[in-house]
């Protein structure tokens, strides 16, 4: 069976998925990338390797995406290397064709999508502040001692949300210990977090922006029920999460790669091979001119395979070294 | 005197060609680079903005070399930008350096002024020799100006986006050597040959995107991420609001882009200080010229850039053109504004395709 593979390294998770021609989902993993970009896509192969092992598919193309893509890209040799807002578009619009708004919000990154008529027509990503973005959570649930999965289950049980400064994470975080301090129960801080989030979310990402229904939340934060009961107070709206909320990035790089290998007739995969090979990342500040660049090289078992970070293209040949 | 002024674009070619006419040793400012941007950072206030922070670093970096007088634009308004000049001199005077420093204003708001300045600064060799090389240098400005914009037609059409981007640099170089009205010209024609020279594909027709914001930040590619290249290597066609003759022609001689503010006025109807007027006004001219999307660049806690980007929704909605702001501070990693680029080109592509469709 012919397959396509995507690839979404972020920041706090590293994604991937295979699709059969249709698009369907075969499989779909989520990985911590823990700041190992390199050894958290090859873990993530592996993972993949042993999944279809034996089912008699055939990779037939690969996409990456997420603020790692170029460097992922170079690595499983990628045929399409997509910024994370039209791979997310892609695959919301392919789950929910009449898609009119996606709401994704990640481990440091949050968006808006606009899409009419299936095509992006307007979207935003937070720029200055990062509150309310899935490393955030994951911090204040740890700080309340309770386990990220409960989280958003609790905020449900409020019937007083409380009001929390969402603007900055931490006058956040004073805020949350301040109500704790005063009394209040933890859900009900919980539920005036998510509140917060989701006031702090449309003031600034979603600014000026029409949200229309459907609207389709994904991104990792999309696994907190209180987050997305919040979105729907808010919005005065059904809010869809979709089956692969988690992997959206990944399933959209995918399909982008379908039609890059179907526009181009054959593909750059490297094969399963470079799960173990070794890859050394290695940078220095090029002193040609005021610039600065800092210039990465990215070498496989001593040879280097890509390089970039420079701005005049003199480090584009790959037989220079620096 | 050994005399400098700020960096901002191509317009030191200029400033620099006067200033050694007018009988002065000229510090050139170096292209800002992360040292620059790092000694401003150091004693600005923090919420200066970016153009705050470069220009100071700049003045950090030609004191060092002996700079004593130090030339630069004022101006009026609800922009902070007019009071900048002023401040730079007392953080400067604070620190040790005591510059002395002109602060033009536009000239007519405060003529007087104006002349007074102008008449320090040409005394030691007379009105004549300003009239004469002062022309000289208007001409190398049109040069410069003429020779960037042709850069943004062919830069998308080059199939090798280095050789055209080092033909732009070898055709300065040329236009910055020229020493008469004859050779401006002469070197001017020799730059465009350079950049006509470089093999392109006339059949891709580039999308078109008009880039407006405040002055600094569009004009000087150390505070944008140099984003015109980043664009038009991307396969678009930049068109900059901001030129260095048309903002000369319209702030220094006149009472400026009477025709742009015209046009904001149905969503904007007075100004709001630097370019937000002008901002709106823009986006309103790119839409009735057919151009595919707008990119407004705005330093971070710029107000007149806020307030146009507050109102800019509406102008897109209504003139059916996408519109992208992009704030620029000290912080702002190359990586993001990639990001969003690229995700814009294929907003724009797409539509695009569906136009071309129906």
């Amino acid at each position: 069976m012919r397959a396509y593979l995507g690839v979404d390294v972020g920041s706090v998770s590293t994604n991937l998925v295979v699709i059969d021609d249709d698009g369907n989902v075969l499989v779909d993993l989520y990985l911590r990338t823990q700041g190992q970009p390199i050894q958290a896509v090859q873990e993530g192969m592996k993972q993949v390797e042993a999944a279809i092992k034996g089912k008699n598919i055939e990779i037939c193309g690969v996409g990456t995406t997420g603020s790692a893509r170029t460097l992922s890209g170079v690595i499983v040799g990628a045929d399409t290397v997509k910024n994370e807002i039209t791979a997310h578009a892609v695959a919301a619009s392919h789950l929910v064709p009449d898609v009119q708004t996606v709401l994704e919000i990640g481990g440091q990154d949050s968006k808006i999508i606009i899409l009419r008529d299936g095509i992006v027509v307007d979207f935003a990503m937070n720029t200055v502040c990062a509150a309310g973005t899935g490393s955030f959570l994951d911090h204040q649930a740890a700080r309340l001692n309770i386990p990220i999965e409960e989280f958003g289950g609790l905020a449900l049980q409020s019937k007083a949300p409380v009001r929390i400064a969402g603007r900055c994470s931490v006058f956040a975080e004073s805020d949350m210990i301040h109500k704790q301090q005063m009394g209040h129960p933890i859900p009900d801080i919980v539920a005036g977090l998510c509140d917060a989030l989701v006031r702090n979310y449309l003031n600034n990402v979603g600014k000026g922006k029409e949200i229309l229904a459907p609207v389709v939340f994904q991104g990792g934060v999309a696994a907190n029920i209180g987050i997305r009961a919040a979105f729907e107070k808010a919005l005065g709206l059904k809010v869809i999460v979709p089956e692969y909320f988690k992997v959206m990035g990944a399933i959209g790089a995918a399909l982008l790669a379908k039609a890059a290998v179907k526009e181009k007739g054959k593909t750059n995969f490297r094969g399963f091979v470079v799960s173990d090979l070794e890859y050394q990342a290695s940078s220095f500040e090029c002193q040609g001119c005021p610039n600065l660049c800092e210039v990465v090289n990215i070498s496989v078992e001593g040879k280097i395979l890509a390089r970039w970070g420079g701005r005049c293209g003199k480090w584009d040949t790959l037989s220079k070294t620096g | 005197m050994k005399v400098s002024f700020p960096y901002m674009g191509t317009s030191h070619i200029v400033v620099s060609y006067l200033f050694e006419k007018l009988g002065f040793e000229v510090i050139y400012p170096p292209t800002p680079s992360k040292r620059t941007l790092s000694l401003g950072v150091q004693y600005a206030p923090e919420f200066a903005c970016i153009p705050f922070k470069i220009v100071l670093g700049t003045y950090l970096e030609v004191v060092e070399k002996g700079a004593e007088l130090l030339v630069t634009s004022g101006g009026c308004g609800p922009c902070r930008a007019g009071y900048y000049g002023e401040l730079h001199k007392r953080i400067l005077h604070d620190l040790g350096y005591p510059v002395e420093m002109i602060i033009f204003e536009p000239p007519l708001v405060e003529p007087l002024d104006f002349f007074r300045k102008v008449h320090k600064l040409v005394k030691p060799k007379g009105i004549l020799n300003l009239l004469h090389y002062g022309r000289i240098a208007l001409e190398k400005m049109k040069a410069l100006d003429v020779v960037e914009s042709t850069l943004h037609k062919l830069r998308p059409l080059a199939l090798n986006k280095q050789q055209i981007n080092q033909a732009y640099f070898d055709g300065l170089e040329l236009i910055k050597k020229a020493d008469s009205v004859k050779e401006v010209i002469e070197a001017k024609e020799a730059a465009l040959e350079k950049l006509n020279g470089v093999p392109v594909n006339h059949s891709f027709k580039p999308l078109r995107i008009g880039l407006i914001g405040e002055i600094y930040v569009v004009l000087e590619p150390a505070a944008n991420h140099d984003i015109e290249r980043l664009l038009g290597e991307r396969g678009a066609y930049v068109h900059r609001s901001i030129f260095l003759t048309n903002w000369v022609r319209d702030n220094v001689l006149g009472y400026g882009e009477k025709d742009i503010r015209a046009k904001a006025i149905p969503f904007l109807n007075q100004m709001v200080g630097g370019h937000g007027q002008n901002s709106v006004g823009e986006v309103v001219r790119y839409a009735e010229e057919g151009f595919d999307g707008v990119i407004q660049l705005a330093p971070f806690t710029c107000i007149p850039e806020i307030v146009a980007k507050s109102i800019l929704p509406a102008v897109s909605r209504d003139k059916g053109i996408p519109v992208m702001t992009l704030f620029m501070d000290e912080q702002t990693g190359q990586a993001g504004i990639e990001t969003r680029i690229e995700a814009f080109l294929d907003l724009l592509w797409q539509k695009r395709k569906k136009q071309e469709a129906s």
